[in-house]
């Protein structure tokens, strides 16, 4: 039964009861309602527990400041965790739990905390779980379940999000008075608008406000507005959209929620939006009101009732005392007695005054009682009464003479301030104002401009003549004619006359009374303030961090201005000097989903696949991602393991051919008058004298004279060459060309093409290779035609192909070149032809262990940007006769220092052991005798080598080439030591003769 | 997120380009001649300027092409952005 919904004109539709559930119990509420109206027209009164003392909780707001009346919604894979009761429109079905309360929320066993609450000050947990320190783990389970934060669901999230990109002339963020003037204003130039608003309709504090706009009710004139702009083709009108971030060049990012979405619809879309301007909009919050017990059920914001009673018919009291410092709240009062409250008093910090307010209410008979404050609660699980008393004039303090007043619902307000967040996120700095007692924007770094309440305006002309008047300026400054809209006529009330009240003082010290609160979803009050002070925390920032002010979901909407003012307090400084803490985004939580949006699963990253790869992936061979390329790992013979398919691939290929898709190869084709000078600065060996014809390995090396990346080059003619880089480096290198080329000798005539994809690369290795390629019709590959290291044009089976003689596993090799259109059936040729010669073709993992056995690095595991060509062994490879990228720093005194590590082969000396990759390499076992063990290198590469029968590896040693038959031991955290002797890298045929052939 | 200005393409989001850091950067002539202290400025030294910088980008996702940009490292503010071939007195980018 819906207890404290009442008869009234409103915005729900009483003909479509919606079902809900709320911790298990069946409960119901209509289309229009969020759920926390919903809630509250069932008279919930409880709906959490805080977070440290696990006090009873009731909603407070009615937006995206709520500190209380946090849920988590839906079940299954669907559930989402801490989501607002007050941003959550109501749907039949929908599922909330409270996370917080334990069995209970009536009944949370936890309360026991608020009981010895003067033991647990800020700083508490940091105080005392410290020690001992592994111990924390234990304490970490524990206090995680206390805080009841919400449940992550442990299935995929089957719902869709996306991205959308727009650009526009006016952003204009905010659809109340203020954000619709502006829009109204902007809509007849033509100009390309977005208009965004949290709610599901426009009109923000509108649609509970009694006011009217030209003569019409405000609620109809701003459905009225709403009904223009969406018929506009030139406005996008978000509704359920907030704007949660402002980032550099007004590029804005908005959440947008999909109402009733099903499955197969997007549930959430993140708008990129770009703007030529926007419009800040967004309003204001009102301010709590600090008094003892002030975070008791029933306690609630005046605004937030009104809207209640007037947007959804809930009236969630019958006996209300409403306290403020200012005149809004008189509003509230007034929307009370005409819902039918006739037990109502407003209670005024304020001094006697006649102001419009107080003589509206007069006129309705409701009382007031000035100079007088709330100075605390009673009733445990909500309010049941209220003590008051009067407050002296000259020290603001309250006198001891205490009255107490029965009520069920408590309202205040404690003023307004500008929700000036976005205008700070976007770099613009914000000024205490001493007449309107908040803080102000001031002039952004960006093309934006704050207009109504956001900006300090608080009646609704003065928001309507602000949007309109800074739109037009924007428009005129867009170049568009300047529209002729008239300001609308207003009938309005001004109620906003306003005297501070930070909190409720008493002669009492604070720690003597009942906690006053702060900071509701943090439990924060005011003696934790006073404790950060005493402590010797001063800065806002670190009071802030000290006492968990303003680090909930909230984000300190609600509470941040009054620590702010009381920190002042007690520091003795005025508001202004305190300053507030930096706005950050997100404006509210954003979900993890619609961050992703569409670039999950195989969308969230390319993937690249060879010319081959159907080859590959017909025999489901196992891939390894390199760079972004797809790349087979092995080829394993029905259920072999990793160990014997490499074995296989391995000893195929030593004793008769193996086969390899090498297309991942980064190919750049290098052609212009000045390819050879170009070359000779990039690489570390001769180029002029290279022949045409001729292949060479070659170094880059960084400006620091670090390996870079390396690679086979060839002179293709007199200026032409083509490179090759590494897979995971070859948008890397091209880059870095590029970079030379164009910024510091753009008058080299040289052009750079990449192959990449054009060309695919097929590795025919071993003694059998150049036998194949005859066969199938390769002309001038005879040893005495084409040497190691060159490179000709053929062609095989009508395919024509640039073969280069060089390798990487140290048997007879050709790297065959061919358009990437023909690679596949190329490939399966040798396939068919190589029959004869157990054509074996193997993956990454055989290329590692192949080029490892003769001692050849791969850049990136065998070097980490720290290997000079001198430690790695390569010193043959620099050039004495020219300058080269990164020479210079070869001779630095740092270069050549001793000590340095150098690249060396090892053995196991069990003959049986592979050490692990990483593994550190130290003196002697027993490591924990010398403490900390002295640590001279590490393992860079370790494989069993099958035509060895003995695992090697290589590692980066201090002064490796000179230690060469010593004895060390590899450790790595996960196994055993072990025993291995120091040997040159070069395992295998080290005089180069099966190359050579 | 920035809105670069590429002097080829036309304004795009920042994340379309890589970075090349402090422009003005030029290679010594005669790297062999220089001090290990020399060679080290130019090889690590850099102005960290606040205010009016002039930075290298490079059009990564797009033309590939590396141009110059004047950008107030406080506002972020971009002031120009230009080819490095322009005739411009503080153009010391390029050789």
């Amino acid at each position: 039964m819906q207890k404290n919904r009442i008869d009234q004109i409103s915005e729900i539709n009483k003909d479509k009861l919606l079902n809900f559930t709320f911790n298990g119990k069946k409960m119901q509420g209509y289309q229009g309602d969020t759920l926390a109206s919903a809630l509250l027209a069932n008279d919930i009164k409880i709906v959490g527990r805080s977070f440290k003392y696990h006090r009873p909780r009731g909603i407070v707001a009615s937006g995206a400041e709520e500190p209380n009346a946090i849920f988590q919604i839906g079940s299954g894979a669907k559930t989402e965790a801490g989501l607002k009761a007050t941003q959550v429109d109501l749907y039949d079905g929908l599922i909330a739990t409270s996370k917080k309360g334990w069995p209970s929320i009536n009944f949370d066993i936890a309360i026991i905390n608020d009981w010895m609450s003067k033991a647990f000050g800020a700083g508490f947990y940091y105080k005392t779980f410290m020690y001992p320190a592994k111990f924390w783990k234990f304490y970490e389970f524990f206090l995680r379940k206390l805080s009841g934060f919400g449940s992550a669901p442990d299935q995929k999230d089957p719902d869709n999000y996306d991205h959308k990109n727009i650009h526009c002339d006016l952003l204009i963020v905010g659809a109340g008075p203020a954000g619709l003037m502006s829009a109204l204003c902007a809509v007849q130039t033509g100009a390309k608008v977005v208009i965004v608003d949290e709610k599901d309709r426009f009109g923000g504090k509108l649609l509970s406000s009694s006011e009217k706009i030209n003569n019409i009710p405000a609620p109809e004139w701003a459905k009225n507005t709403q009904a223009i702009l969406e018929n506009s083709p030139n406005v996008t009108c978000l509704k359920r959209s907030t704007a949660f971030g402002y980032y550099d060049y007004n590029f804005i990012t908005v959440c947008q929620h999909f109402k009733n979405h099903n499955l197969n619809q997007v549930k959430q879309r993140l708008w990129r939006v770009r703007a030529k301007q926007v419009i800040l909009a967004q309003g204001a919050f009102e301010r709590p009101l600090v008094f003892s017990n002030n975070d008791r059920p029933g306690v609630m914001l005046a605004s937030a009732v009104s809207e209640y009673v007037k947007r959804f018919a809930v009236l969630p009291g019958r006996n209300i005392a409403v306290f403020t410092n200012n005149d809004s709240a008189y509003q509230t009062a007034i929307d009370l007695k005409q819902a039918g409250i006739s037990d109502l008093v407003i209670i005024d910090s304020r001094k006697n005054n006649n102001s419009n307010a107080y003589l509206d209410v007069s006129s309705l008979a409701i009382e007031v009682k000035f100079n007088t404050a709330v100075i605390n609660v009673r009733g445990n699980k909500h309010v049941d009464s209220i003590d008051l008393a009067s407050i002296n004039e000259a020290t603001g303090i309250h006198d001891k003479e205490i009255t107490q007043r029965k009520c069920d619902l408590l309202v205040y307000s404690g003023g307004w301030s500008p929700a000036v967040h976005l205008h700070s996120q976007s770099g613009g700095k914000n000024e205490w104002s001493n007449d309107l007692h908040c803080f102000i924007p001031i002039k952004s770094n960006q093309e934006c401009e704050s207009v109504g309440s956001c900006n300090g305006k608080w009646s609704l002309k003065d928001c309507l003549e602000d949007g309109l008047k800074k739109t037009k300026i924007i428009l005129t400054n867009l170049e568009f004619d300047t529209p002729d809209v008239p300001l609308p006529e207003v009938e309005e009330k001004k109620y906003f006359s306003i005297s501070p009240l930070w909190r409720v003082k008493s002669d009492i010290e604070p720690e003597l009374i009942p906690k006053q609160f702060i900071d509701f979803q943090n439990d924060t009050s005011v003696t934790d303030i006073f404790l950060a002070v005493r402590e010797g925390y001063e800065n806002i920032e670190h009071v802030k961090r000290y006492t968990a002010l303003g680090f909930g979901t909230d984000q300190g909407k609600l509470g941040n201005i009054n620590g702010m003012a009381i920190l002042g307090e007690v520091l003795g400084k005025p508001i202004n000097e305190i300053g507030t803490t930096t706005f950050r985004p997100a404006y509210t939580p954003v979900s993890f989903g619609v961050c992703a949006g569409q670039d999950i699963g195989k969308f969230f990253d390319p993937i690249r696949k060879t010319a081959i790869h159907d080859f590959h992936d017909r025999l489901n061979v196992p891939f390894e991602l390199v760079g972004q390329w797809l790349r087979p790992w092995y080829f394993p013979r029905s259920k072999e393991t990793l160990y014997a398919s490499v074995h296989r691939e391995s000893l195929a290929t030593r004793n008769s051919l193996g086969m390899m898709d090498a297309s991942t190869l980064g190919k750049i084709d290098v052609r212009g008058k000045d390819a050879i000078a170009f070359l000779e600065r990039i690489y570390t060996h001769d180029i002029a004298n290279m022949s045409i014809g001729k292949c060479a390995y070659g170094l880059i090396l960084g400006e620091d004279g670090m390996i870079k990346d390396d690679g086979v080059m060839a002179r293709l003619d007199e200026n032409h060459f083509y490179i090759t880089t590494t897979t995971g480096g070859a948008a890397t290198v091209l880059s870095w060309l590029e970079q030379w080329l164009q910024t510091e000798w753009p008058e080299l005539d040289v052009y750079l093409t990449s192959l990449t994809d054009q060309l695919s690369t097929i590795v025919l290795a071993g003694p059998n290779s150049r036998k194949l390629l005859q066969k199938m019709g390769a002309k001038g590959i005879d040893s005495d035609e084409l040497p190691f290291m060159h490179t000709a044009k053929t062609s095989i089976n009508d395919l024509d192909v640039d073969i280069f003689r060089v390798s990487f596993s140290g048997e007879l090799a050709f790297e065959v070149n061919v358009n990437s259109n023909s690679a596949l059936s190329l490939w399966q040729a040798f396939m068919e032809h190589g029959k004869e010669y157990n054509i074996t073709p193997y993956g990454t993992e055989t290329m590692h262990v192949l080029r490892a056995e003769k001692g050849f690095i791969i850049v990136g595991q065998d070097t980490d940007g720290s290997v000079s060509p001198v430690d790695a062994g390569l010193g043959w490879m620099l050039s004495k006769n020219k300058d080269f990228i990164g020479k210079r720093s070869l001779t630095r005194k740092d270069s050549n220092k001793k000590n340095r590590k150098q690249l060396v082969g090892l053995y196991s000396v069990d003959k049986k052991s592979v050490v692990s990759e990483g593994s550190q390499l130290i003196k002697n076992k027993n490591k924990d005798k010398d403490n900390p063990v002295p640590m001279f290198g590490h393992v860079s590469s370790s494989y069993f080598s099958p035509i060895l029968n003995q695992p090697i590896a290589l590692a980066l040693l201090e002064n490796g080439r000179d230690r060469y038959d010593e004895r060390l031991v590899a450790v790595s955290s996960d196994e055993n030591e072990i025993e291995v002797i120091v040997t040159n890298p070069c395992f295998y045929d080290s005089k180069g003769e099966r190359q050579n052939v | 997120m920035l809105l670069i200005n590429c002097p080829w393409c036309g304004e795009r989001d920042e994340t379309e380009f890589s970075y090349g850091g402090e422009a003005g950067i030029v290679r010594p002539e005669n790297p062999e001649i220089l001090s290990d202290e020399e060679w080290g400025d130019y090889l690590f030294m850099r102005k960290n300027t606040k205010g009016v910088f002039t930075e290298q980008w490079n059009h990564s996702s797009g033309c590939r092409q590396w141009f110059l940009v004047k950008r107030d490292t406080v506002t972020y503010k971009i002031i120009d952005s230009y080819k490095f071939d322009r005739s411009d007195s503080e153009n010391k980018g390029s050789k």
